[in-house]
């Protein structure tokens, strides 16, 4: 069994901070790393690895400094390491993205069939959820979103049993391989890299495509011109303007405060005092 | 969102200023199209606040709002075609098939593409529902077009009569506007809860477009077993509560929880919690808040022990009143609350459950 899991280097956006003056994100120092949804992914491939003998290749789009994920990635105990570079990819939305890594799956299947495709459930960046979906589009492969279980996987049959989160319950899908799963997060734990992978990952050569080694057909496809959608303007969410009212009472007893706290808010939402009363009565 | 990492980003053009001539196969294109989705005989609210949001794009562009209903026969699509009437649209286009029974990224893709193609519309929204995003995500890159997720604002650029659709980036911290320049239909998703729900005229009606289908349900792949509902239905609910009260980790350890869980009950409100407090297993994820959890709208937010980071703000910002009890005078949940307790959460809690408790037994005796 062989299977893609796709992953993004991303910038850590818990530690990214907005220059208050130009609005621009400040990038420096925010280290980057392997988005946090693709590692659940990773993991869920590398568990079927454990249980098959599958053979996992990991593959992602973007600057040369994405080696250090997919050497990440490696350490994990994943066999093979794809990185798409090229200037001409730069600038790609979803459309063009997954036009990109589609065309790169269709070379890898070229040396060894591919039965799954990962992907996370969305990146911290773009955070959209659509680059899976798009992927299993141009492949044809059958597409199964927000996975929170994967019961049962028949080579023989060649059929995969998923749960899928839906709205208010959780589905559970049978389809027909190769098909393509985003996982959802929390539902396995990263295992640690051990010593000998993480030598390992270090030494592994990667394969390094550029557009024409992906296999990229219309080159009017991929990166900013490929991209139907355009950012037109980027700015700072405008702050509340309000500031709290913070409540003040002489003596700073907790009983003192509630009592001010609930007054006040009777007093200037009065249709606040109703709803409670309707709802606990 | 566009992706500037992929290699140095090439310079900066302003390609949203920029005045543009559509196509001409492309301006065939009309009208603002809503998804209705609906599951288990019950439409999703998204659909209605859709509507909303649709009817003043149709209205600024002077077309058509049109409502997409799939479904099998004999499910209640006639009972939604006559609410989305209700709820702002102009006419419904009603695809019936026993394919569409239950939700599948195929069929539905299938169902939802045929109808693009026929019809034609310049703007295509849906709710930012596991069902609305799989589904999106398929249908845009089926039809080659632009599809911006999880918007928080819907607008039309009149200079060039297209859609442009603000949305949050880098978890919040700041905001984008996306436009889809040659491609149509526009397609946009939003979740639930981030646009008000628009109010109902139950005098409302329009005409029904039926579109047959043809689906051959061995064409298609994938086949739902089961269906497993969440069996506590309060679960999918917080999006939906009036009254919230939101714990951080200012509550310190999780048994000290149970006092927002004590002041909730007194309330008869939901419980809503921070990602730390989430990923510390205090409770479900599903009672997550903010940019990578649920996106709320209650008329009163308590947040306890929360600092009020920008990812947990975009979540819970669309309050109407907002109380915050934090230690700490300079915490940024402060900058946005309505009222503020400064001071140790273990001790104001319980104070305040028991107000509101002696509150609400004074009231009954009142009545
Ligand atoms: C991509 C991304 C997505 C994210 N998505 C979300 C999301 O969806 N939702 C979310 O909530 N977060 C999200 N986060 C995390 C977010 O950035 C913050 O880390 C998180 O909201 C902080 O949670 P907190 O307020 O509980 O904890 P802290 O920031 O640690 O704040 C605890 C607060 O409690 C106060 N406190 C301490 N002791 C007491 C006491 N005894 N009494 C009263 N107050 C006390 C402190 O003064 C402090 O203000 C996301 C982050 C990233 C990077
Ligand atoms: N540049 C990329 N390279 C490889 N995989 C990607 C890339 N961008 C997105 N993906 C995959 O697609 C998923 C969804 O991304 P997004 O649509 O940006 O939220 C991610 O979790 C990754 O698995």
């Amino acid at each position: 069994m062989h299977i893609v899991v796709c992953i993004k280097q991303v910038p850590d956006s818990a530690q990214i901070r907005v220059h208050p003056v130009t609005n621009t994100i400040m990038r420096q120092g925010v280290p980057a790393i392997v988005n946090p949804y693709d590692l659940v992914a990773l993991e869920e491939a590398l568990r079927l690895k454990d249980r098959y003998q599958a053979h996992v290749t990991v593959l992602t789009m973007g600057p040369p400094q994405a080696e250090t994920a997919l050497r990440k990635a490696l350490s994990f105990g994943a066999d093979e390491a794809i990185l798409l570079t090229d200037r001409a990819f730069a600038g790609a939305d979803t459309l063009a993205t997954s036009y990109a890594l589609a065309s790169a799956i269709r070379q890898i299947q070229k040396d060894m069939p591919v039965d799954l495709v990962f992907a996370g459930k969305q990146t911290i960046d773009g955070d959209t959820a659509q680059v899976g979906p798009g992927i299993a589009v141009r492949l044809g492969l059958q597409m199964l979103t927000y996975v929170c279980k994967i019961e049962a996987l028949d080579l023989e049959q060649r059929e995969i049993t998923v749960q899928r989160r839906a709205e208010g319950g959780v589905q559970v899908l049978k389809t027909r391989l190769p098909a393509l799963i985003t996982v959802l997060e929390g539902i396995n734990e990263m295992r640690f890299a051990t010593m000998p992978d993480m030598f390992r990952a270090a030494r592994h050569p990667l394969k390094v495509w550029d557009k024409d080694a992906a296999g990229i057909e219309d080159a009017t496809r991929i990166g900013l011109k490929g991209s139907p959608t355009v950012v037109s303007k980027v700015f700072a969410p405008t702050p509340r303007t309000q500031k709290a009212e913070i409540v003040q009472t002489q003596s700073d007893q907790p009983r003192d405060q509630a009592a001010t706290l609930l007054a006040k808010l009777f007093t200037k939402f009065p249709q606040l005092r109703a709803e409670i009363g309707r709802r606990a009565s | 969102m566009n992706d500037t990492t992929a290699s140095t980003p090439p310079a900066k053009k302003p390609a949203g200023r920029r005045k543009f001539e559509l196509d001409e196969r492309l301006k065939a294109y009309k009208g603002v199209w809503v998804f209705i989705e609906h599951e288990r005989g019950a439409a999703h609210p998204v659909s209605w606040e859709l509507l909303g949001e649709g009817r003043k794009l149709a209205d600024k562009l002077g077309v058509e709002l049109g409502a997409v209903v799939p479904g099998a026969p004999g499910e209640d699509t006639q009972k939604f075609c006559a609410e989305a009437f209700q709820y702002g649209a102009d006419l419904c286009y009603l695809i019936e098939d026993p394919a569409l029974a239950e939700y599948r990224n195929q069929s539905y893709t299938r169902a939802l593409t045929d109808l693009v193609n026929k019809y034609q519309p310049e703007i295509l929204l849906l709710g930012a529902t596991t069902l609305g995003r799989d589904l999106a995500g398929s249908v845009a890159t089926t039809l080659q077009t632009g599809l911006t997720a999880d918007c928080t604002e819907l607008n039309i650029d009149m200079e060039n009569r297209s859609l442009a659709a603000t949305r949050p980036t880098f978890g919040g911290s700041l905001l984008c506007t996306i436009v889809t320049l040659n491609y149509r239909p526009q397609m946009a998703t939003v979740r639930p809860r981030v646009m008000a729900m628009p109010a109902r005229d139950e005098t409302r009606t329009g005409r029904i477009v039926e579109h047959p289908l043809a689906l051959v349900e061995t064409d298609i792949v994938t086949k739902v077993l089961e269906f497993i509902p969440d069996e506590r239905r309060d679960q999918a609910n917080l999006p939906f509560a009036d009254i919230i009260v939101a714990g951080g980790r200012g509550m310190k350890r999780p048994e000290n929880f149970q006092l927002i869980w004590d002041l909730a009950k007194v309330l008869g409100a939901e419980v809503g919690a921070t990602r730390p407090v989430v990923q510390a297993g205090w409770v479900g994820a599903d009672r997550q808040v903010g940019q990578s959890g649920k996106t709320v709208r209650p008329k009163l937010y308590i947040a306890v022990g929360i600092s009020g980071a920008v990812q947990h703000r975009v979540g819970m910002e669309g309050s109407d009143v907002v109380i915050a009890i934090n230690q700490d005078p300079n915490a940024p949940i402060f900058d946005f609350a309505t009222y503020g307790i400064v001071g140790n959460a273990m001790q104001i809690v319980p104070a305040l459950t028991e107000a509101f408790r002696q509150h609400l037994a004074t009231a009954k005796l009142a009545s």
